[in-house]
């Protein structure tokens, strides 16, 4: 009996769909990158792919513009999840007493997550507009000398950052808002008999109890910063001067626009040990902060 | 507990503050894309203006956007629908039969950059005769899809009493036709949360697209995204677009606020 057959081996028919797609779109994939890392290769049919070995590693690490990508995207997100935690947090703190309204003000932190990524960085390009934009005429207004914002070496990243934290804040927000909802509320008031100030409360109650939480959000919010590509390209391509390369954007040019499929695997591959440290990283700290087993 | 007046404004103040930095971009977002160019580039038109529906015509005019339009909506639902028909099975086996090392294939997903995906799918695409194709860009959405679905329904299958399946194990329904019967009906919250995020994503989603699609399948953040090009920008209409990609996603979110924001922070709370 065929119904018998599938019963007895229910978990195999249930999971091999899925598997099938993710080993087709995901493992093999994967596969091929480090394969073709080892390859010197512009997909043209005339050059076949050529062997050139470890070739590749060594143009990535004696090249300027590797260790200068990974610079900028070590800068942009070393910066933007401190600025994102501290602000998220803060605001979750405030917002998380029962007071009118805070139910609006959760539904507005999730718009600039959800809103389509593109559409916010031209908008943040048109704010940033050097001769029409709101920001400069918002200097002008308070008497201060316009700045050029994205057109800038010097300014794109700081323009950029901010970009970052006005769309995740709320997210880093949002979840440690639910972490505060599952602190018990005995602590505090063994605490006011005890007779702590507000400040002594959050020190030694709410934020050791939120650890946890916070590190958590951090987590998820830093494997997506390093991967940061939409907002940036649409509002700069890596821009003025490669001064916004990335690494991601990096790869996506050397691959798309400049067709070196081969260096652009190695760049792959190397991106791809830098996001494993991350999270063994993050993990571990967790771990030794989070109380986590 | 008393809270002095002082404390109540300031904290109204910060309410407003917070709100106001929440809302500008979008407010500004929507007045330009009803502005004339010469009141956007005008600061005196700031918040006074009269608004026109040019910029709107304009785009659906000039620019065809609702070929756009119908390409995106196409790839979000298929792509949605193909990650629900893979991913719910799977969700269910991982968490009923406790086969947990397998949700690492949900971890390893998240974790891995996109763009190490598109490098090889463009080469073997090419090959296959995938580009510009609704098949591959729906394949290559489903890759964020399915690892998401199954990441939100996982605990929620897991939470499923057993006693109910096995009883109508025991009535001699099939394990096929109990899932499809007695656990899916139940879990209709969870998937949900999920399908809409699914389809946000897929429907925001600019690099797979940017590379995968051609002037067939061009989806609408390619398509505002393409909108810059040329010498001088079109600033009203593309506030227009830009508000038109961004209106669905934000009427999704408000109606079905309370599953957004949970499948947004999911998992994170518990650690």
């Amino acid at each position: 009996m065929i119904t018998n057959w599938l019963d007895r081996n229910i978990k195999w028919v249930f999971m091999l769909p899925a598997l099938l797609f993710i080993a087709l779109m995901v493992a093999y994939p994967i596969f091929y990158t480090a394969r073709l890392s080892f390859f010197e290769w512009s997909m043209s049919a005339v050059n076949p792919s050529k062997w050139i070995g470890l070739d590749n590693y060594i143009t990535l690490l004696k090249g300027k513009e590797f260790w200068d990508a990974l610079w900028i995207t070590f800068y942009h997100s070393s910066i933007s999840i401190v600025l994102e935690t501290i602000l998220g947090v803060a605001i979750a703190i405030l917002f998380s007493r029962k007071m009118a309204g805070a139910k609006t003000i959760k539904t507005m932190m999730m718009l600039p997550m959800v809103a389509t990524p593109v559409s916010i960085g031209l908008v943040w390009l048109l704010i940033y507009e050097p001769s029409i934009g709101l920001a400069n005429q918002l200097l002008k207004q308070l008497g201060f000398e316009t700045q050029e914002w994205l057109g800038s070496v010097t300014q794109v990243m700081p323009s950029l950052i901010l970009v970052d934290v006005w769309q995740w804040t709320p997210m880093i927000a949002l979840i440690t808002i639910a972490g505060i909802a599952t602190i018990p509320s005995d602590p505090y008031e063994s605490a006011s008999v005890d007779g702590a100030n507000a400040w002594q409360k959050f020190f030694h109650i709410t934020l050791p109890l939120l650890m946890p939480t916070i590190l958590t959000a951090v987590t998820l919010r830093m494997i997506d910063l390093v991967k940061t590509f939409d907002t940036i390209y649409a509002t700069t391509q890596g821009g003025p001067n490669f001064a916004s390369q990335t690494l991601n954007l990096m790869i996506f040019d050397t691959a798309f626009s400049r067709f070196q499929f081969g260096y652009a695997s190695a760049l792959l591959m190397v991106f791809f040990i830098i996001l494993i440290v991350i999270v063994l990283l993050l993990t571990a700290i967790r771990k030794r902060l989070g109380g986590l087993e | 507990m008393k809270t002095t007046m002082t404390a109540r404004i300031g904290y109204s103040l910060l309410n407003v503050i917070v709100i106001v930095c929440l809302l500008f971009p979008f407010f500004w977002m929507i007045t330009a894309s009803f502005k004339s160019q010469l009141q956007i580039l005008n600061p005196d038109y700031l918040f006074k203006f009269t608004p026109t529906l040019k910029n709107y015509v304009s785009v659906f005019e000039d620019y065809d956007y609702l070929k756009y339009i119908t390409s995106s909506f196409v790839v979000a639902t298929l792509s949605t629908l193909g990650s629900l028909v893979l991913g719910l099975p799977a969700a269910y086996a991982i968490a009923k039969y406790k086969m947990h090392n397998l949700s690492l294939i949900i971890l390893v997903a998240k974790i891995l950059p996109g763009i190490s995906y598109l490098v090889p799918w463009y080469v073997i695409f090419n090959k296959m005769h995938l580009i510009d194709t609704y098949i591959g860009l729906i394949m290559s959405h489903m890759v964020i899809g399915l690892p998401f679905i199954m990441w939100i329904m996982i605990p929620f299958f897991s939470s499923f009493p057993r006693e109910i399946e096995e009883s109508s194990w025991i009535d001699g329904s099939s394990k096929i036709r109990t899932f499809v019967q007695m656990v899916l009906p139940v879990s209709l919250p969870g998937i949900i949360t999920s399908s809409l995020l699914a389809f946000i994503f897929s429907w925001n989603n600019f690099m797979f697209s940017f590379v995968l699609a051609g002037e067939k399948t061009k989806t609408l953040p390619i398509a505002v995204y393409n909108f810059m090009g040329g010498t001088s920008i079109n600033w009203g209409a593309l506030m227009a677009a830009a508000c038109i990609i961004t209106l669905p996603v934000i009427i999704i979110a408000m109606l079905a606020q309370k599953y957004v924001v949970s499948g947004l922070s999911a998992g994170a709370v518990k650690g």
